[in-house]
């Protein structure tokens, strides 16, 4: 038997990332877990991307 | 240019870590305020012309001008107000800050703050109460008549009374209210306290009349924030040291008018960076509804941006019965907030996370990476001017404000050639 079905055989705990429906569902289903308060670096706007980018040049 | 911006924001953080403000004295708008003028009237927040002012600001600014006298009424005061006659300029522009509508005219007393390290100075007017009062954009005869009650007997009094003590070591007395309860912004009850125990031999030590000592400490009684105007000016007079560091990305002044929320950024020197001020998210007054709320308004962000307010809100539980949420969410806006900072205060400790040092020194790159704005504790006014406060919550910046900063940074950094 491979480990990942170990793994499902014992109580989950999980720490959800990105969409909170995820961490909501489990929830429901009385999973224990707990939603990270994460998102994507500058929202993902690629112009403030690119700008905190050329901050970070070590020059 | 990390190892350089780094190195800059250091530096600004160490200034604003260093700062001592104290409280020297009381004067007048008119004689101490650098660039006041008998018919200039100072706000909150960026500037701003008459014709794009919310209704609190103007109804503050009638409010202003029949206490002067340059109005006899209402109409007379809109009429002067749109005549070009009055100059209107934002109050960081003097060296001052003004809660709410933060109308400053030139015969209202005004604290003088000195931060004693480096030698600036910074002013603000003397807390009216809550209720009807101009700075929540109220005006009429009962506005009128206190604030000439201020002018001619409450800031004399507290004059004489600072002369005797001498002055007021603001710092010391700011640490110990974030230890008492109170953040500093939304919550002054402790502060107040410790004022009033500080002061109240010398005002009866003052040559007043028994009747007016009374008076005056009936009043600070009665307003528990009555030290709000205390906080803010030594938060502004740590803050202003920290402003023109080159290749500073720190956040040294934030501000509302009710219309703009701006910003200022330590390296891009007086330039305001705005977006649209926000609607506050609270606990209003029976009577009152979210609609009734005028968008955030006033320079008592000063306070957020020093480190205390909604930055040190964990060390005021008990503010969620003003506005809003649960002391659970007192500690995670408080936690939060120092992700988005360069530092913890080294002065003002929050006892409920082990003395954790305040999260002090804002840094747009962080606040653009991380998408997490400041957390703002404050007082909601009604958009209609002459009615006043109508609530109290919690709002935060448009992020705006903190991108257009970051661009303007980068390409200023272009222009210099470092990029």
């Amino acid at each position: 038997m491979s480990r990942i079905n170990e793994l499902f055989k014992q109580d989950l705990k999980v720490v959800n990332m990105g969409l909170e429906s995820f961490y909501n569902d489990l929830k429901a289903q009385k999973v224990e877990t707990i939603h990270m308060n994460w998102r994507p670096r500058a929202g993902g706007n690629p112009k403030m991307l690119a700008l905190l980018k050329r901050l970070n040049t070590k020059k | 240019m990390q190892e350089l911006i780094n190195k800059a924001n250091a530096e600004a953080v160490d200034r604003i870590q260093k700062a001592q403000p104290k409280v020297v004295g009381i004067g007048v708008a008119l004689n101490d305020i650098p660039g006041m003028t008998k018919k200039t009237i100072l706000h909150a927040g960026p500037p701003i012309t008459w014709d794009r002012m919310s209704g609190p600001l103007r109804g503050a600014i009638i409010g202003g001008l029949i206490y002067e006298g340059l109005a006899a009424d209402e109409a007379e005061a809109i009429k002067l107000a749109t005549s070009g006659e009055i100059t209107f300029d934002s109050c960081h522009h003097h060296n001052a800050v003004g809660p709410m509508a933060g109308v400053v005219t030139a015969s209202m007393p005004v604290w003088i703050v000195e931060n004693e390290t480096f030698g600036n100075r910074t002013y603000c007017t003397l807390n009216e109460g809550l209720g009807k009062v101009l700075r929540f954009g109220a005006f009429g005869e009962e506005v009128t008549t206190r604030l000439k009650w201020m002018a001619s007997i409450l800031g004399p009094v507290l004059k004489e009374a600072l002369a005797l003590h001498g002055p007021i070591d603001l710092k010391t007395m700011i640490a110990q209210v974030i230890q008492m309860g109170d953040e500093g912004h939304n919550r002054n009850k402790a502060g107040t306290s410790l004022l009033i125990r500080e002061i109240a031999p010398y005002i009866v030590m003052t040559s007043y009349s028994n009747e007016d000592k009374i008076d005056v400490l009936k009043f600070l009684n009665s307003n528990d924030h009555f030290f709000l105007n205390l906080t803010m000016p030594a938060a502004k007079s740590a803050l202003d040291p920290a402003a023109n560091i080159p290749y500073s990305t720190i956040v040294y002044g934030m501000a509302r008018n009710g219309t703009d929320f701006g910003i200022r950024v330590s390296a891009l020197g007086d330039r305001w960076f705005t977006g649209p001020a926000e609607i506050i998210d609270g606990l209003f007054f029976p009577g009152y509804t979210k609609e009734d709320g005028n968008p955030d308004i006033g320079d008592s962000v000063i306070t957020e941006t020093s480190g205390i307010g909604g930055f040190a809100m964990a060390a005021a539980p008990a503010i969620v019965q003003f506005v809003g949420g649960t002391p659970a969410d007192a500690v995670n806006y408080s936690t939060m907030m120092y992700e988005i900072t360069e530092a913890e205060n080294i002065a003002y400790k929050i006892p409920v996370l082990n003395f954790r040092g305040t999260p002090t020194g804002i840094d747009i790159r962080k606040v653009v990476e991380t998408q997490i704005l400041p957390i703002i504790n404050t007082g909601i006014a009604h958009k209609n001017a002459g009615v006043g406060q109508v609530g109290a919550g919690l709002v935060r910046p448009p992020m705006k404000c903190f991108e257009d900063a970051l661009e303007a940074f980068v390409i200023k950094m272009e222009q210099e050639g470092i990029l």
